[in-house]
């Protein structure tokens, strides 16, 4: 089994090693770096915590893969990131920074509306879960894909950009003709190729993808997938690919993020999370799932359900849930930190004591030694 | 094309309803109130048109029902109402005639700013949440709780009487003539001001409370924060994504409402004695006069269901869901 | 209002179909605040207290209103039309009774045959509504025709041209008719709500168990209903209210009865506005106003009940913006609080 590529033998092969030289540095050209974001939901005094000083980095041409289970806040990240977070959600701190192609950074959280609009679309697109609600039902998809080109490039005409509407269906598989149909007259799969085709309108660097093939058949959630990677390949924007399904992510993504209770609790390269999660829960995650392929595993659910984010004490949020939690993860939340094991990719972070005994030390306790299996394999 | 079709089957029902409703009404009531004024009239009242009003009124004991509900139809087809007893010996079809223009001009223009303005009155309270425009919200509520005429009867009480800016009553200036001149219309108009005001008033905090709803309910689609996220301008979001979906239930519940708007406007008529359908309708009720009161109902109900049909179209060239082609 | 995030993050999720891991309990964690029963949310709610309250004072006129009255209503007097003074506290009429009496002894009237109507009403819009909403096919079309005809056709209109040819009209007679006349809305909005309902997993299952129809719909759907129904009958209340008043004010109806129409009728028919007798008529008015102001209030009270979208996220408008918070859609307020908690 080979994982160099999410298209295995589809073509791709000249395009592989461009996506393995990528992976092997991933932050060493960033085009998105989300610091300390915090995101709080409802507006009185005694608000819901849902990110907590959430840090993530985006490499120029990466796929970043973020998952967890329903309710983790990766969608929130997402929509924070972008501002879009609807009403009571409150972002209480940190930067977005995004890098464009000439190097410049900006905070997009320190925009104005109007510098915020012009960025949007332009440097950072996003498809929405819900194919079936995402596009205007009352206009044709034409007038859709070319509303956002010219809200964007005010000289372009009305011919222009329906012209252009009509190659980015042609790039995503659709026939250009439909560009006269209205939403309702397509197929779920057709919808959320038509919003990847929008999504791609102005040639963005960075897109956001929250749960796109969810609401999809396994064999649309395929293709959808796999026309994304190449579309990825050909046109070299960035990925963040926000799921559930972590072993699709495995097939897809350079780079995973794990997250729990509003927090990464592991960041690494993809193949890495898969062969040897660090974090317990990455580990329950990853045999949740039946993988897509090699051989079967047995799967195991995770015992407990998600800790109430509005009762988090001091400990870590996973203890209850952990087979291995001890005596110091009921005092201390653990920060994500680079075990730095002997062998492994120095890059790799984990939140978890087992990886950090200065902190358990800290509190007074003795870390346990660390078991063999994670020490390197 | 399906959707007009099982529409227009819809109104053929409706109206062979109300008339059915208004052939039985008053064959169940007890008593004869018809037969003792057609005695009173006796002499006065011809031949055939006493046999209309016998037809319309059920008074021919001899023959069976179905042959009575036969020529009740053949009668109403043929736009014969009976003879209004107030109003003697005028067809009740010519007086409905003459005052059915006044209540078009007051209350369908009055009824169609009021929906237009609180419609975009609306749109921008649903869209600006959270903002000072919240505090209209109780004052539409109130005006919403209202009754219509008690509302004309505060206007004139300030505007008439007290301020004298208004006329009180009537619809033109009664020395002149009705004919096409300057001075003719701006009397009109000049009359028309304040009970058309009045209806907009008091009926314009539904629209407002309406929309304002269904602003808030389309603005958390998925749509509209896609809209927001192609960086389109606030303009665009509002009226081409948000507005433009919050309209389509906005309409339907226009032609649903039709039927009470007009009902509570009559009344407004009544109070400013102003000559359209509802003053006439308060006079038949006043003086007994049934055949008039039957004709109106039923003429209200078919401009009501007119009404209807002409939203029902708007409504199907806004919302391509409604055009499948196949 | 701390429900607001629970909701919102429930409904956030929800949406997702059900590919969740298969974790041990499967997402269907109850929101983060949720204490206490569902039903007593309803009653937390500001705008359903106010009209709960305002609703509960007019009950109260309705029963002690003739006993508390300080004149006899129609009792004439010859303190002719005078202003508000601490005899008269609304004034007097042209035959100088007392409108402050008039109005205590009207509201049983406005209560009774706006209660009478609204149960008469809703208990049609049930049937049909739920009946048609339930059984499908045929008999759905048909109903749904028929209420559909019945909302169509103008009311008042309708109702006067029936109430002006019967011989006499008592108040309860009114409230049949009213009755009559208007149960169409609530059945329209149960015939939907049951359809939807029909399709659900529970009833499924009930059906599947070989549950009998009527306990399905009465041990199923009818408690699923409840916000609706109560929602309806209340609109209808409201509707009755206005529609007794209406037909009173033209002058249809027993005048012997004293509703607050009744005193709009005569104020109007002795010419209260020519003379300048304000306080004839704007009492009986403001009644009006408050009672279906109450009304209208229990009703967004109840629609923010079962739609948690129409809940105002303001709060208190003034603190949010002291904080610099704006609500609204696409553009997420940023607040740098958490910062200068850290420092």
């Amino acid at each position: 089994m080979t994982l160099t590529s999410p298209l295995d033998g589809a073509g791709a092969a000249p395009l592989a090693s461009d996506g393995r030289s990528q992976r092997l540095t991933p932050s060493a050209d960033p085009v998105l770096e989300i610091k300390n974001l915090s995101v709080d939901y409802g507006y009185d005094d005694d608000p819901v915590h849902v990110l907590r000083q959430v840090s993530l980095t985006l490499g120029r041409g990466e796929v970043l893969g973020l998952a967890g289970e329903s309710g983790c806040g990766k969608s929130t990240l997402a929509y924070a990131a972008t501002r879009l977070l609807p009403p009571p959600g409150l972002i209480t701190g940190g930067e977005v920074l995004f890098t464009d192609r000439s190097g410049v950074k900006t905070d997009l959280l320190r925009l104005n509306d109007t510098q915020l609009r012009a960025s949007r679309w332009q440097d950072m697109a996003i498809v929405f879960q819900g194919a079936m609600n995402s596009l205007n039902p009352v206009y044709r998809i034409g007038r859709q894909i070319a509303d956002g080109i010219r809200a964007h490039e005010p000289k372009t005409t009305q011919k222009e950009a329906l012209e252009r509407a009509a190659e980015l269906l042609d790039l995503v598989g659709i026939a250009p003709d439909r560009l006269k149909s209205y939403p309702h007259q397509l197929s779920g799969g057709m919808r959320q190729r038509v919003m990847i085709a929008m999504a791609l309108a102005l040639d963005p660097q960075v897109l956001i993808m929250d749960e796109p093939t969810t609401a999809l058949d396994v064999v649309m959630q395929r293709q959808i997938v796999e026309q994304i990677a190449e579309l990825r390949d050909r046109l070299g924007f960035s990925v963040i690919f926000i799921t559930h399904d972590v072993s699709l992510l495995i097939e897809i993504a350079d780079r995973i993020a794990i997250m729990y209770a509003g927090e990464i609790v592991e960041d690494a390269a993809a193949l890495d999370v898969y062969h040897r999660p660090r974090h317990p829960y990455s580990s329950a995650l990853l045999h949740s799932f039946p993988p897509l392929r090699g051989p079967r595993r047995e799967l195991i659910g995770i015992p407990g359900s998600p800790p109430d984010l509005s009762k988090l004490g001091h400990g870590c949020p996973f203890a209850d849930r952990c087979e291995f939690a001890f005596d110091a993860c009921a005092k201390v939340n653990p920060q994500l930190v680079f075990p730095n094991v002997p062998g492994d990719d120095p890059r790799r972070a984990v939140a978890c004591l087992r990886h950090d005994p200065s902190a358990v030390r800290a509190v007074g306790e003795e870390p346990p030694p660390v078991p063999p299996e994670l020490s390197l394999t | 094309m399906r959707f007009f079709l099982r529409r227009l089957g819809f109104y053929v029902i409706t109206f062979w309803a109300a008339v059915t409703i208004n052939f039985f009404i008053p064959r169940i009531m007890p008593g004869d109130p018809v037969r003792a004024l057609i005695a009173k009239n006796q002499g006065r009242i011809s031949t055939d048109a006493e046999s209309a009003l016998r037809t319309l009124f059920g008074l021919d004991k001899d023959t069976t029902l179905w042959q009575q509900y036969v020529d009740y139809w053949n009668l109403i087809l043929h736009g014969d109402l009976g003879t209004s007893f107030t109003y003697f010996p005028t067809p009740v079809a010519d007086v409905i005639a003459g005052a059915i223009p006044w209540t078009i001009g007051l209350v369908g223009i009055a009824t169609i700013i009021s929906f237009t303005v609180g419609t975009l009155i609306g749109s921008g309270i649903g869209w600006r949440r959270g903002t000072w425009a919240d505090s209209l919200l109780p004052i539409s509520t109130f005006f919403s709780a209202v009754p219509y005429f008690w509302l004309a009867l505060i206007a004139i009480t300030i505007f008439s009487v007290t301020l004298g800016w208004f006329p009180a009553s009537g619809s033109y200036d009664r020395s002149l003539v009705p004919t096409f001149s300057w001075e003719f219309i701006s009397s009109v108009i000049y009359y028309g001001t304040l009970p058309a005001l009045t209806i907009v008033i008091s009926s314009i905090s539904g629209w407002i409370l309406g929309m304002r709803n269904m602003m808030v309910t389309v603005s958390s689609e998925d749509y509209v924060t896609v809209a927001q996220a192609k960086g389109l301008s606030e303009r665009t979001v509002l009226f081409g994504y948000a507005a433009r979906n919050a309209i389509l239930p906005q309409v339907s519940s226009f032609a649903l409402s039709l039927g009470f708007i007009v009902g509570g406007t009559l009344i407004m008529e009544i109070v400013f004695s102003y000559q359209g359908i509802g003053y006439y309708l308060f006079t038949a009720v006043a003086a007994k006069d049934y055949p008039l009161m039957q004709g109106i109902f039923l003429v209200i109900t078919v401009a009501v269901l007119f009404a209807n049909i002409v939203a029902d179209f708007v409504y199907g060239v806004l919302d391509p869901r409604t055009r499948q082609e196949g | 209002m701390t429900i607001d995030t629970s909701i919102v993050e429930e409904g956030r999720e929800l949406e997702k179909p059900s590919q969740a891991p298969m974790t041990g309990a499967v997402a269907a964690a109850p929101g983060p605040r949720r204490s206490g029963p569902r039903k007593l949310l309803f009653l937390r709610n500001s705008k359903a207290i106010t009209g709960m309250v305002i609703l509960a004072f007019f009950l109260l006129i309705a029963v002690i209103g003739p006993w508390i009255a300080p004149y006899d209503p129609s009792a004439r007097s010859s303190d002719i039309l005078q202003p508000p003074s601490w005899e008269h506290w609304f004034g007097t009429t042209h035959l100088g009774q007392d409108v402050f009496s008039q109005i205590l002894v009207g509201t049983r009237g406005v209560i009774v045959v706006g209660f009478v109507a609204g149960i008469l009403a809703t208990g049609i819009g049930v049937i049909i509504g739920v009946t048609a909403g339930y059984v499908g096919g045929l008999g759905d079309e048909t109903l749904s025709v028929l209420a559909n005809v019945f909302l169509v056709i103008p009311q008042l209109p309708l109702i006067i041209i029936i109430a002006g040819q019967l011989p006499s009209v008592g108040g309860v007679t009114v409230a049949v008719v009213i009755a009559i006349t208007g149960w169409a809305w609530g059945a329209r909005v149960l015939r939907a709500q049951t359809l939807s309902l029909r399709k659900r997993d529970f009833v499924e299952a009930a059906r599947a168990n070989g549950e009998s129809t009527w306990r399905i719909i009465t041990a199923e759907i009818l408690p699923n209903l409840t916000a609706i129904i109560a929602s309806g009958f209340v609109g209808t209340v409201a509707f009755a209210v206005l529609s007794l008043i209406t037909l009173s004010f033209i002058g249809i109806g027993d005048t012997g009865e004293w509703n607050w129409g009744t005193v709009l009728y005569q104020a109007q028919s002795q010419l209260a506005l020519q003379r300048g007798a304000w306080w004839w008529f704007v009492p009986a008015g403001l009644c009006i106003a408050l009672l279906g102001m109450s009304l209208t209030l229990i009703n967004f009270g109840i629609d923010e009940f079962v739609n948690p979208r129409l809940r105002s996220t303001g709060l208190n408008a003034r603190s949010l913006r002291k904080r610099g918070i704006r609500p609204r859609i696409g553009f997420t307020p940023v607040v740098r609080e958490a910062k200068e908690d850290r420092a």
